[in-house]
C-alpha cells in the first residue's frame, strides 16, 4: 500500500504539528506516526478516501495539548530542559517575567553581596564563616520563591529554618577555634541547601520528580560555580597584577568589596544561569560523569592496593576517616550527577556496569579502611570529629551499599531505572537529617569543645 | 454504548498488560486489540496510550525494543517483564473481586432492561 505525495505531505504537517510541542521526543513521534500510518491504510482498505482516512485517524489520535500533557507528565525530565517549570508562566506573563528576572537576580546578588559586606565588616572572622550560608542563601532561596510564585506565606515559612539555624549557630558557646564550632559551620550550609531546594521545588518536597530536579540542579549549579570562580580568579589576577605594574595597590579594595560581592553574587549568579541556560550545561553533565567515573574507579583501585600494601602503617585516623567521607561523597555526587544526567528509558549499557563497578570500589576501600582503623578508633575513645566521620560514613555507605544491590538488579533487567532513581530521591532527606543532626546536637554533646 | 473516561482511564493498565502477556506488540496493534476485545465498544484516544506505554516501561513492567517492520519504518516493540507478569496477576485478582461484586449487585438490583442487556459481560 503506498500513499500518495497529498497524504505524504499532510502526514508531515502532522508531524511537523506535533513536534512543536517539545516535550513529545522525535523518537515519539516516529512511533505515533507509524500508528497514524497504519490506521489511515486501514481505513483506506476499507473503502475510505485518503483524506477521509487521515482525517479519522488524526481525529482518533487525540488533541495533541492534551497528549503532550500526558507526556509531560511521564517525562518531567525533557519538561525541565524546557524551562516550562512555573505551570501557569503562559507566554504572555513568560515575556514580561523575562526582564524582571534579571533585576530580582540582579537584586539578590547584590543584598547576598551587601549582606557579606556588611558580615566583614561587624563580624569577627570565625562568627562570619559560621553565618556564612546564613548570608547568602536566604537570597537565592527568595529567588526561587519569587521565580516559583510561591506567595509570601509560603517565603516566610521558607525563613524559619534560617532563623533557627542563626539562633544556633550563635547562641551556641562555642570555644573558640574549637572542632564543634567547625562541625556546626559545615553542616549548617548543607541544612540550609535544603531550604533552598524546597524553594526551587517550588514547595512541592514531596514529588520524588521534582527533588530530582534539585539534584540535576545541585549538579549543573556547581559546575557553573566552578566556572565563574574561575573566570572570576584569572581576571582578578590579571587586574591585580596589571595595577601592581602601574604601582597602584589594590589589595585593600579587593578585600573589602571584590571578596565579599564576587562568591555572594557568583552564588546567585550561577543559580540563575543553571535555569536559563539549561540546555548548555545538559551536554556537559553526562560527559563529565562519563570522563570521571572510570578515573575515580581507576582511583580507588590504586588506593585499595596502597591499603592493603602499608596496613600496619595507618596511623593518621581522624585525616584518613575524614578523607574517606569525603571520597564517599565525591562517589556519591558522581552517581547522582549521572543518574540524574540519564535517560531513565534507556537499557542498562557498560557504563551502569562500571557505575556498580565504582560504588563496589568506594565500600571496598572503605571497609578496608574501617577495619584497618577499627582498633585505633576504639583506643581514643570519641571524639566530635570522630563521631561524625563516623556518622558521615555510616549514612554514606547505607545509601551506596542499596544502590549498588539496585544496580546490580537493574543490570540484570529485574528491575526499571526508576527504582534506582527512586532510592537517591528517597534518600534525600537523610542527608538532610544528618546534617542537621552534626550542626544542632554534636556541639552540645561534645561541650562546645 | 459511551463509557466513562474515568472507567476507561482504569481499566487501560491491566489491559494493555493482558494484551501483552498474550505476547510481544506495538502500539497500533495493541488499540486493534482492544477493540476487537471490547467488540468496538471501547474507544481509547489513540495518543493516549503512548504516554502509557512509556509509563509502563519505565516501571520496569514492560520492555521495549526498535524493530524495523516489514513495511520498512522503524517500529517499537513491546514485551512483558516478569515484573510486570506479577503486577497483572495483581491487577487481574483486584479486578476479579470488583466484577463479582458488581455481578452480585446487577443481581440483586432492579435495573432497567436496556442496561442490563449492554451492561458487562
Amino acid at each position: 500500500m503506498t500513499l500518495d505525495a497529498h497524504l505524504e505531505s499532510r502526514i508531515a504537517g502532522w508531524r511537523n504539528y506535533v513536534s512543536d510541542r517539545q516535550v513529545i521526543s522525535s523518537a515519539d513521534i516516529d512511533e505515533m506516526e507509524d500508528h497514524l500510518r497504519e490506521q489511515i491504510s486501514d481505513f483506506v482498505s476499507v473503502g475510505l478516501t485518503d483524506d477521509e482516512a487521515f482525517l479519522i485517524a488524526v481525529g482518533r489520535m487525540g488533541g495533541v495539548d492534551e497528549i503532550s500533557r500526558e507526556f509531560a507528565q511521564e517525562h518531567s525530565d525533557r519538561l525541565w530542559k524546557q524551562l516550562v517549570l512555573t505551570p501557569d508562566a503562559d507566554e504572555k506573563s513568560g515575556a514580561l517575567r523575562r526582564p524582571r528576572e534579571l533585576a530580582v537576580v540582579l537584586a539578590c546578588a547584590l543584598g547576598a553581596g551587601l549582606a557579606v559586606r556588611a558580615g566583614v565588616e561587624w563580624l569577627t572572622e570565625s562568627a562570619l564563616v559560621r553565618n556564612a550560608a546564613l548570608l547568602v542563601l536566604p537570597f537565592l532561596t527568595l529567588y526561587f520563591a519569587w521565580k516559583r510564585g510561591m506567595g509570601p506565606g509560603r517565603t516566610a515559612a521558607l525563613a524559619l529554618p534560617f532563623a533557627a539555624a542563626a539562633v544556633v549557630l550563635n547562641a551556641f558557646p562555642f570555644e573558640p577555634g574549637g572542632v564543634t564550632e567547625i562541625i556546626a559551620a559545615i553542616h549548617a550550609p548543607v541544612a540550609l541547601w535544603f531550604v533552598v531546594g524546597a524553594a526551587y521545588v517550588g514547595g512541592d518536597w514531596r514529588s520524588h520528580r521534582r527533588r530530582m530536579d534539585f539534584v540535576r540542579f545541585t549538579g549543573e549549579w556547581a559546575v557553573y560555580l566552578a566556572l565563574l570562580a574561575l573566570g572570576g580568579g584569572v581576571l582578578m589576577g590579571l587586574t591585580a597584577g596589571a595595577f601592581s605594574a602601574l604601582g597602584i595597590d589594590v589589595e585593600p579594595f579587593f578585600e573589602q568589596w571584590i571578596l565579599p560581592f564576587g562568591p555572594a553574587g557568583a552564588i546567585v549568579v550561577a543559580a540563575w544561569l543553571v535555569e536559563a541556560k539549561q540546555q548548555v550545561v545538559e551536554n556537559i553533565a553526562p560527559v563529565l560523569t562519563r570522563v570521571f567515573t572510570p578515573i575515580t574507579i581507576v582511583m580507588l583501585a590504586a588506593l585499595f592496593v596502597a591499603v592493603i600494601a602499608s596496613r600496619s602503617v595507618v596511623t593518621v585516623d581522624r585525616d584518613l576517616l575524614i578523607l574517606m567521607d569525603l571520597i564517599l561523597v565525591l562517589v556519591l555526587g558522581l552517581l547522582l550527577y549521572s543518574i540524574s544526567a540519564r535517560d531513565p528509558h534507556a537499557a542498562p549499557d557498560v557504563f551502569d556496569l562500571l557505575q556498580v563497578v565504582l560504588i563496589a570500589a568506594a565500600l571496598a576501600v572503605d571497609l578496608l579502611m574501617l577495619t584497618a582503623m577499627a582498633t585505633r578508633i576504639a583506643e581514643f575513645g570519641v571524639t566530635a570529629n570522630k563521631v561524625t566521620a563516623l556518622g558521615l560514613n555510616l549514612v554514606l555507605m547505607v545509601n551506596l551499599v542499596w544502590a549498588a544491590r539496585l544496580g546490580v538488579s537493574f543490570l540484570r533487567g529485574r528491575a526499571g531505572f526508576a527504582a534506582v532513581e527512586r532510592w537517591q530521591t528517597r534518600y534525600l532527606p537523610v542527608y538532610c537529617g544528618w546534617a542537621v543532626l552534626a550542626a544542632v546536637a554534636i556541639p552540645p554533646l561534645f561541650r562546645f569543645v | 454504548m459511551f463509557i466513562e473516561k474515568d472507567l476507561v482511564a482504569a481499566s487501560a493498565t491491566p489491559l494493555v498488560l493482558g494484551i501483552l502477556a498474550e505476547g510481544e506488540s506495538y502500539g497500533y496493534a495493541i488499540i486493534k486489540r482492544v477493540n476487537e476485545l471490547s467488540q468496538g465498544q471501547m474507544q481509547w484516544t489513540d495518543g493516549m496510550l503512548y504516554p502509557l506505554l512509556h509509563r509502563l516501561e519505565r516501571a520496569g513492567h514492560v520492555s521495549a525494543t526498535w524493530r524495523v517492520a516489514d513495511n520498512g519504518r522503524r517500529r517499537k516493540h513491546y514485551a512483558l517483564t516478569d515484573a510486570g507478569r506479577n503486577v497483572l496477576a495483581e491487577r487481574a485478582a483486584q479486578w476479579t473481586v470488583v466484577a463479582d461484586a458488581l455481578q452480585q449487585v446487577w443481581q440483586s438490583a432492579q435495573l432497567p432492561p436496556t442496561a442490563a442487556a449492554t451492561g458487562w459481560s
